[in-house]
């Protein structure tokens, strides 16, 4: 069975009639405000919007559940990866000392590393709704044209435009190779020794890049032939104009970004500290 | 008379690691309005004269070119692929190169974004086009959920919305099953008529081109043109037998049976021919024909129960398939594009795992087997060679699969190695690396590795497609061979002449069940099968009929009995 | 074709090539028994299309192809990661120019140097920049990350080492046949 990914989601919503533009404008400042601050009010404050929109989407959770599964073991892993070998972070970022009860040797549980711990995670719960509303709203086919008009040239945008339009194609090519290569008895699980595992790797991998190659050959030929890149300018058959509703969510984003960093950083401290 | 639109003059190209040129002294001048089929051998240099004409040759395939190469009166050195592509609309043979866009209206108006044409009138000319090609109800779909006939619809309007003077093709109906293959060409013949712009189709399926009219037959062989005249005339020499390419199968058997063709008989279609004339010869070569034998068969070696499995997970790709293969049997799957034949293989090989039946082998239930288990027995070679292929040398290829048993000693290796490659006329480029071959021998090598680890069971996935007359000739024989010596081989195909020569059997998929299982002449002449599942009669059963045979039946095996002997004294 | 900026070829490398990256990051990740941790064949091929196609389709396949494997299956973009990606694309086409895989030869001497190159700039990559990277945005622990980023490296750097050499090799092999070829 085909391993599930992200992709659009047709749905009618406010969200959805965006242009991808916006879209991208908004993700990009989004994310840009969720990895500079670490002000506990704000973070909880873009949590409240994020889910909000997420809402107003009408994308339902089912449909994305098999990622945010995948999300929630690595933050539980990542919680756990940090206090093994961090155990005192949350003592030394703010200062005080406030042990819940001890484990055994310096392991033992803080107040501020909770407190801490707790920050990292809701840093990625405000990233997360964020960037999987941008991808399962946007159209991919409008997503080129609106890297395009944000700015970037419109050849580097047409070939994320490709990459996407592509991946299906090579994932169905990779199982097809893997399972031709298995029938004449390489194993790529568990089962062999490591180096002989990169080595079966290789056999699989090889004639997937070496086809891939020859691919761009022909791709970039029949490109050419109709007439890609003989102008300086290109337009997009899947655009969707800029509208009103475009240009407030635009100054909203703005706004918030602004009056979030300003608040982050007023003190001079990225933390925001309950404990003083 | 017409404006010329196309003139080459005394053409040679050269690509530059060859040594040798690919076209030598080529002279051919095309008309306005026209339709030309060119026709050759694999490597002859169709492509390469094709690509002369949309400016790959020489602006991106690097190489030499001496000689005049005008189109519309421009000489196209002079000019460079932009402006080319501005005249010359081509449909490449590579289907997966073709689109480039995720949606249908999206590749429809590549051509058209890259001409910085304004939004709305770019929508109202894919509206346009995309009604004269019958897909205007599929703007949004994505490229991969279409059919292979859809597809090729699509890439017909991309290229038309540029109002170009010449359409190019090269080789349109590969692995498009025969049904679709009609329609391509009723299809190409439409727009022609509508438009008046100048084609140029290569095509090694001569007869299913000709099934629309055609105003000039060019053969090309080893980088010369051989042949320049009207189907009517060609049909009446041996420029086509010669040249190994399979001659209409009706000509075929008019030949065989000694009647003397002229141009005035109205060769080039099944409808326009003056079967009168030929009726008597015909019946007296039918009936001096030795009646074809008949083959005995033996005990079950693979059974399918109620197979079923879904790739989506919602609706089934393959629904309660069940049916029995006798050892030493010959089959032939047929059915249309996306039926579900190729998925059906896989299933057979445990690549995919069915989630419902059993797979029998020999009486023991191999359905929880994995891949490697099932390989020892049975044996696939895919659809495409490119996925199968891992290494750099043709023998390291063929041993691989012997090398990783680990069984074998490095001697036994090298003679079961070498034997196959004898078997499969690859011994003299055993130690060439396999980017050096072409098309059809690649897909030979990929045999080559199946073979050498003697599974009792071969599956082969469309063997034929994309090759010439004489290997596709070469390879039939020899699987004909194995069959002999019991082993036992599953064909899928699209070639329905191909099925009645070479099987005693066949298996229609369609929509993911089974709905005949039959001998495959009972199933051409089932009209309600071929309708449902894109097949396609012969020729020579419709020139039986015409020409007052009783049996039809009798003379399609006749004539294949046959013509198997004549070929069977090919060097 | 060097109209405008980058060339038609380049564009398409760096479409496929970061399609290819994605699905290799995601299927083609060997596991190596310790956890969390495997065996990234994603970065040799990312070291070859630097080699074949040059510093600018190395940084943007390691950008577009590693923020799309992480956007489309795991739904959130680990900038940190991505960063090096580019990185290690960018410098590796910048540092092997010489190597002129189209000629045929890629012997010894190129060997050494290809490797010399991609070592030394993983090794930047993944000991420091990622864990800096990880410091600066998410505010993780240094001890954590720095243990996390030279697992990560030592497998890369190793993995590359070997398959990235296979691969380039078997590439120009591909590129060096021209009529030399005869029947015995
Ligand atoms: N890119 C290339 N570089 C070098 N030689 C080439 C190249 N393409 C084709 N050739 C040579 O030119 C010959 C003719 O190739 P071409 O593709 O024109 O054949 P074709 O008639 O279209 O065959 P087919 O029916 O198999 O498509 C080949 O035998 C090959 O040796
Ligand atoms: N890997 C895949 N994932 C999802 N769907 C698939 C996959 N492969 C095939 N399909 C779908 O399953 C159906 C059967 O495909 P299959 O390849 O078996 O057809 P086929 O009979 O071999 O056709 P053709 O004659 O064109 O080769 C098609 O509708 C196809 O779109
Ligand atoms: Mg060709
Ligand atoms: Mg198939």
């Amino acid at each position: 069975m085909a391993v599930e990914m992200l992709s659009y989601i047709e749905k009618e919503s406010p969200v959805h009639r965006l242009s991808g533009g916006t879209k991208l404008i908004i993700f990009i400042m989004w994310s840009s405000a969720a990895m500079l601050t670490y002000d506990t009010r704000i973070l909880l404050f873009l949590f409240i919007i994020s889910m909000t929109i997420f809402i107003v989407s009408k994308v339902h959770i089912r449909d994305i559940a098999f990622v945010l599964i995948f999300i929630l073991i690595f933050l539980l892993l990542n919680n756990i990866a940090i206090y093994l070998f961090s155990p005192q972070e949350g003592v030394r970022i703010y200062g005080t000392n406030h042990v819940l009860f001890e484990i055994a040797g310096r392991y033992n549980m803080t107040l501020e590393q909770i407190f801490y711990q707790f920050n990292i995670t809701l840093k990625y719960f405000v990233v997360i709704p964020a960037a999987l509303l941008f991808i399962v709203t946007t159209h991919p086919s409008e997503f080129a044209a609106s890297l395009h008009r944000i700015g970037i040239n419109y050849k580097i945008a047409y070939s994320v435009s490709l990459a996407l339009r592509y991946i299906p194609d090579i994932q169905r090519d990779f199982r097809t190779i893997a399972q031709a290569q298995q029938a004449r008895g390489i194993d790529l699980s568990k089962n062999e020794k490591l180096a002989k595992r990169i080595k079966n790797a290789g056999a699989i991998i090889l004639p997937l890049i070496l086809s891939s190659l020859d691919r761009i050959e022909v791709i970039s030929n029949a490109m050419e032939l109709r007439g890609f890149g003989k102008n300086k300018k290109r337009t997009w058959y899947s655009i969707k104009p800029f509208k009103r509703a475009d240009y407030i969510t635009i100054a909203v984003g703005a706004v918030i970004l602004t009056v979030s960093l300003i608040i982050t950083f007023h003190d001079g401290s990225r933390f925001y500290n309950p404990f003083l | 008379m017409k404006q010329p639109i196309i003139q080459f003059e005394n053409v040679t190209f050269k690509y530059r690691s060859q040594q040798e040129p690919t076209l030598k002294n080529i002279d051919l001048t095309i008309h306005q309005g026209e339709k030309i089929l060119i026709a050759g051998p694999s490597g002859s240099g169709k492509s390469t004269l094709a690509h002369c004409l949309n400016g790959l040759v020489p602006f991106s395939y690097k190489g030499e070119m001496t000689g005049s190469l005008k189109i519309q009166g421009q000489e196209t050195k002079e000019l460079d692929i932009f402006s080319l592509s501005k005249m010359v609309g081509t449909v490449l043979q590579d289907p997966d190169g073709q689109f480039i866009g995720l949606s249908v209206g999206e590749d429809i108006a590549f051509s058209l974004e890259n001409n910085v044409t304004p939004h709305d009138t770019m929508m109202k000319r894919v509206a346009d086009v995309s009604r004269l090609v019958d897909m205007d109800e599929y703007l949004d779909a994505s490229i991969h959920a279409l059919s292979g006939g859809q597809k090729q619809r699509v890439s017909l309007a991309g290229v038309m919305v540029d109002d170009v003077d010449i359409l190019l093709f090269d080789e349109p109906l590969a692995n498009l099953d025969p049904a679709t293959g009609r329609h391509a060409i009723d299809l190409i013949d439409q727009i022609q008529k509508e438009t008046n712009t100048t084609v140029v189709i290569i095509e090694h399926r001569l007869e299913d081109v000709l099934y629309r009219n055609v105003d000039r037959i060019i053969v090309v062989n080893d980088g010369d043109i051989v042949n320049d005249s009207s189907p009517n005339v060609l049909l009446t020499s041996d420029v086509l037998q010669r040249n190994n390419i399979r001659e209409p199968l009706y000509i075929k058997a008019l030949k065989y049976a000694g009647c003397l063709l002229t141009p005035q008989h109205g060769l080039a279609h099944l409808n326009t021919l003056q079967t009168e004339a030929f009726k008597d010869k015909l019946l007296h070569w039918f009936e001096q024909s030795p009646p074809a034998k008949k083959r005995t068969l033996t005990h079950p070696v693979l059974q399918l129960e109620d197979v079923s499995f879904t790739y989506s997970g919602k609706e089934n790709n393959i629904k309660k398939v069940s049916f029995s293969i006798d050892k030493g049997e010959m089959v032939s799957i047929v059915g249309k594009n996306g039926a579900g034949k190729s998925t059906l293989s896989k299933l057979i090989c445990g690549f995919e795992k069915n989630n419902q039946g059993k797979i029998i082998y020999h009486e023991k239930d191999i359905t929880g087997d994995t891949i490697y288990q099932r390989a020892e027995r049975i044996g696939m070679v895919m659809q495409n060679p490119n996925q199968m292929i891992s290494k750099h040398m043709i023998y390291d290829e063929v041993a691989l699969g012997l090398v990783m048993k680990g069984t074998y000693s490095e001697e036994e290796i090298r003679e079961r190695v070498e034997n196959t490659l004898k078997i499969c006329g690859l011994y003299p480029f055993r130690n060439w690396p396999i980017s050096a071959l072409s098309f059809g021998q690649k897909k030979r090598v990929t045999i080559a590795s199946i073979l050498v680890l003697k599974p009792e069971i071969i599956i082969l996935d469309e063997p034929t497609a994309g090759q010439d007359f004489y290997h596709y000739t070469e390879m039939m024989e020899f699987l004909a061979d194995l069959n002999a010596q019991g082993i036992t081989i599953m064909m899928i195909t699209h070639d329905m002449h191909l099925m009645l020569e070479y099987t005693q059997r066949a298996i229609v998929i369609a929509d993911g069940k089974v709905t005949a299982d039959d001998s495959p002449i009972n199933i051409l002449t089932n009209e309600a099968i071929v309708a449902e599942a894109n097949l396609k009669e012969t020729s020579l059963f419709d020139l039986a009929v015409l020409t007052g045979i009783e049996e039809p039946v009798e003379f399609v095996s006749r004539f294949i009995a046959f013509d198997r002997e004549v070929r069977k004294a090919w060097p | 074709m060097k109209r405008n900026g980058l060339s038609i070829k380049t564009i398409v490398a760096i479409g496929i090539g970061s399609a290819v990256f994605v699905i290799l990051g995601r299927f083609a990740a060997i596991p190596t028994g310790i956890p969390n941790t495997t065996i990234e064949t994603a970065y040799a091929f990312l070291a070859l299309m630097s080699v074949v196609f040059g510093p600018i389709a190395g940084g943007l396949i390691g950008l577009i192809g590693h923020a799309l494997k992480d956007a489309v299956f795991y739904g959130s973009i680990w900038w940190s990661w991505v960063f090096v990606s580019v990185f290690i694309g960018f410098f590796i086409g910048l540092f092997t120019r010489k190597i002129d895989i189209e000629s045929g030869i890629f012997a010894s001497r190129q060997i050494i140097q290809f490797n010399v190159v991609q070592a030394g700039v993983q090794a930047i990559g993944w000991f420091l920049i990622a864990p800096a990277l990880d410091i600066l945005i998410y505010a993780e622990p240094a001890n954590k990350v720095f243990v996390q980023g030279a697992f990560a490296g030592i497998a890369n750097i190793i993995t590359t080492g070997i398959l990235g050499t296979i691969l380039i090799a078997s590439y120009t092999k591909t590129k060096s046949q021209s009529g030399s070829l005869t029947k015995e």
